[in-house]
């Protein structure tokens, strides 16, 4: 069962605002029945261009209805412009967080609220936005790179649970992860390794594995690897910063980089700390 | 609250009877079966006595059941078994597209390994396609693992007919039968089944206990190894308690198939079918209504969302399931829904009910008298449903 917080259980079993708008000013539709879920989002504006009213109609589940009724809530007394802020995490954070794989329900509530915007502003319905990356879910490139770069995603899981993509048949995962790599500007070293490195070869690109792979991942635990010496297969190696003095070192970090070189330079490496 | 638990294919209710028996064990009894003196030599009758009476359920040999911890764990036994026994050269095996996730991941994870691996499809009523079956069958097939009943739907597998016909060519055969047994009456000597999981929380016995029956002179290789606990096909100290239960579970469960109490489970399950389909429109069965398990039924609601559903139910303590996306945190809807090629608007809106010996027709009342209102709420919601209704009325 899902932890839904009690803000989103109210907003769920006593929906505001729910129901089709005759006379609004902007409707924003998005999601479809295949996709497990959708929303219509209508507003009204007052003299002032003020939003008057906001309704909503939602097939999908407990968060997504509860999304689609907070989003109604949010926007009530702002202005176009102030609207056009409006951020999945403001949705979110209204109803006290929704569980991460919910996230996407959020997500649909800031679309439908774009869409509705750009309906009142009569801006023609913008095709399709980028390359389609997800064809499951028909997600492209670039709404993947904003809710990357938004929500400061890490990982193919988080992307999944804010817009779907790579939810499905998990081709797009190399693709998603390019795009989450763009975005936190990580290089990639290219995985086609030439078939027999000579010992200059190989310590070239081990060097160049750790600092453009390998160091850059440390460095979040504020820690790095210094290269002393290769002999043979064997690279000799010390562990700096707060990676030294921790206790995982040994054995988590050691596996990591071993593994790691494998891939990029030669799948013989061993890993071999130094005690100095 | 009142709970009415229609969820009995994902757990049951410990039986009160098999409470009992179980109790002794956990605190005087604490014997270690495989000891020499007779304080644990007493708790290894006791298992030998529950060994009987699941043997008599299925129609087996005391000896033909092994007590595992879970019905995942004898599936995988049985499966991985099987292929280490096939020997050199047979890297082909079969399975359903609608089996349980202990098979279908499984399965999953050794094509990775290299096995080639063929899901035999369903038809639309969650039928198995038997002639697809038998056409891919091929020299190196190594085994075929059937599920006897399915979880979601209750639509039985013809496991009889095709186990023989698989026996025939020397081909290794499996099923899982956890949903089927003590629903069904199963008499495994008449069957072509060299191996068969079943699992003691769906039939009333605790969590954390299976069976996984080895047709005799089967060849076995154990998953788990260690000492000489069940001859050691399965090493690990027994579960005394649990294993004590579930021999209580399977004799009381034989005696409601041999009773045929389950033709009255199925009137419940029929009254509460045929009432939702009459009261709530743009509804239908998934499945096959034939040949199905007589506690199950899976209906689908168009146009509305089954975890919303399941949630608005719990505000009334009705307990069921859903193969909806968004309850397993998966995108998409079950994947058995999906082989049945149910379409988007129904398989999302999915509920299945599963009722048990405990079902009463007072909350099959309740039932029928609170979930019409539950849909019709969010169908108001749901913007599809206006356009439905518009094109209804044209």
């Amino acid at each position: 069962m899902w932890e839904y917080t009690d803000k989103v259980k109210d907003h769920f079993l006593n929906p505001r605002n729910a129901g089709v708008m005759d006379d609004a000013d902007g409707v924003g539709e998005v999601g479809s029945i295949a996709c497990g879920d959708a929303l219509t989002f209508y507003f009204k504006l007052d003299e002032n261009g003020k939003i008057k009213d906001a309704t909503f109609q939602t097939f999908g589940c407990a968060s997504a209805i509860a999304s689609s009724s907070a989003l109604t809530e949010i926007v009530k007394g702002l202005t176009l412009e102030e609207a056009k802020n409006v951020t999945n995490d403001d949705i979110a954070e209204y109803l006290g967080g929704l569980p991460k794989e919910k996230m996407h329900c959020s997500v649909m509530g800031r679309e439908a609220l774009e869409k509705a915007i750009a309906c009142h502003l009569n801006e023609p319905e913008k095709e399709v936005d980028g390359q389609i990356v997800c064809e499951c879910f028909g997600v492209t490139d670039n709404e993947i790179e904003r809710v990357v770069t938004e929500n400061k995603l890490e990982t193919i899981e988080d992307v999944t649970s804010y817009v779907k993509a790579g939810g499905g048949c998990e081709k797009c995962h190399d693709s998603i992860q390019e795009i989450i790599d763009k975005v936190h500007g990580i290089e990639r070293l290219p995985r086609k390794l030439p078939l027999k490195l000579n010992t200059l070869q190989k310590i070239k690109l081990i060097e160049e594995s750790l600092e453009k792979e390998i160091n850059p991942t440390l460095k979040k635990d504020a820690g790095y690897l210094e290269l002393l010496d290769v002999d043979g297969n064997r690279v000799l190696v010390k562990f700096r910063g707060t990676c030294a003095s921790c206790s995982k070192s040994d054995f988590t970090l050691k596996h990591y980089v071993e593994s790691r070189l494998r891939e990029l330079v030669s799948p013989d490496l061993v890993v071999e700390e130094v005690q100095l | 609250m009142k709970v009415i638990y229609l969820d009995n294919n994902a757990t049951t209710k410990v039986a009160p009877e098999v409470l009992d028996v179980m109790l002794p064990y956990f605190s005087e009894y604490y014997g270690n079966p495989s000891s020499m003196h007779s304080f644990g030599g007493d708790v290894a009758a006791k298992i030998k006595e529950a060994r009987v009476q699941v043997a008599k359920l299925i129609g087996a040999e005391p000896d033909e059941i092994i007590f595992t911890s879970c019905g995942t764990e004898s599936d995988s036994s049985a499966i991985r078994a099987a292929l280490e026994v096939a020997g050199p050269g047979k890297n082909h095996i079969m399975a359903s597209r609608v089996e349980h996730p202990a098979i279908k991941s499984l399965y999953e994870n050794l094509a990775k390994k290299g096995y080639r691996v063929t899901f035999v499809p369903v038809d639309g009523a969650g039928r198995l396609d038997v002639d697809y079956l038998y056409q891919y069958l091929s020299d190196d097939t190594a085994l075929v693992s059937l599920m006897w009943a399915n979880n979601e739907t209750g639509v039985i597998f013809p496991i009889e007919e095709v186990s023989q016909r698989i026996k025939e060519k020397g081909i290794f055969f499996h099923t899982d039968a956890v949903q089927a047994v003590g629903k069904l009456p199963i008499d495994i000597s008449r069957t072509g089944v060299d191996m068969l999981s079943l699992s003691g929380h769906k039939l009333h016995a605790p969590k954390g206990v299976g069976v996984l029956y080895i047709r005799k002179g089967t060849k076995f290789s154990p998953f788990m190894i260690g000492g000489h606990q069940e001859h050691g096909r399965r090493g690990g100290t027994e579960n005394v308690a649990s294993i004590i239960g579930l021999g209580k579970a399977a004799e009381l469960a034989k005696q409601h198939v041999d009773a045929n109490d389950y033709a009255r489970i199925a009137k419940l399950r029929d009254k509460l079918e045929t009432s939702l389909l009459e009261r709530v429109t743009n509804s239908m069965v998934n499945g096959d209504t034939e040949h199905r398990l007589p506690n199950t039924t899976s209906i689908a609601f168009e146009y509305v969302e089954g975890e919303a559903i399941l949630l608005m139910m719990n505000e009334h303590g009705i307990c069921a399931s859903s193969g909806s996306a968004c309850t397993s945190g998966s995108l998409e809807p079950s994947h058995v829904l999906r082989a049945m090629g149910v379409p988007f608007t129904a398989a999302h809106g999915s509920i299945r009910f599963s009722l048990s010996r405990y079902s009463t027709e007072e909350e099959i009342d309740f039932v029928i008298e609170k979930m019409p209102p539950i849909i019709e709420r969010l169908r108001e919601l749901s913007p599809f449903w206006k356009q439905e209704a518009e094109q209804a009325k044209r």
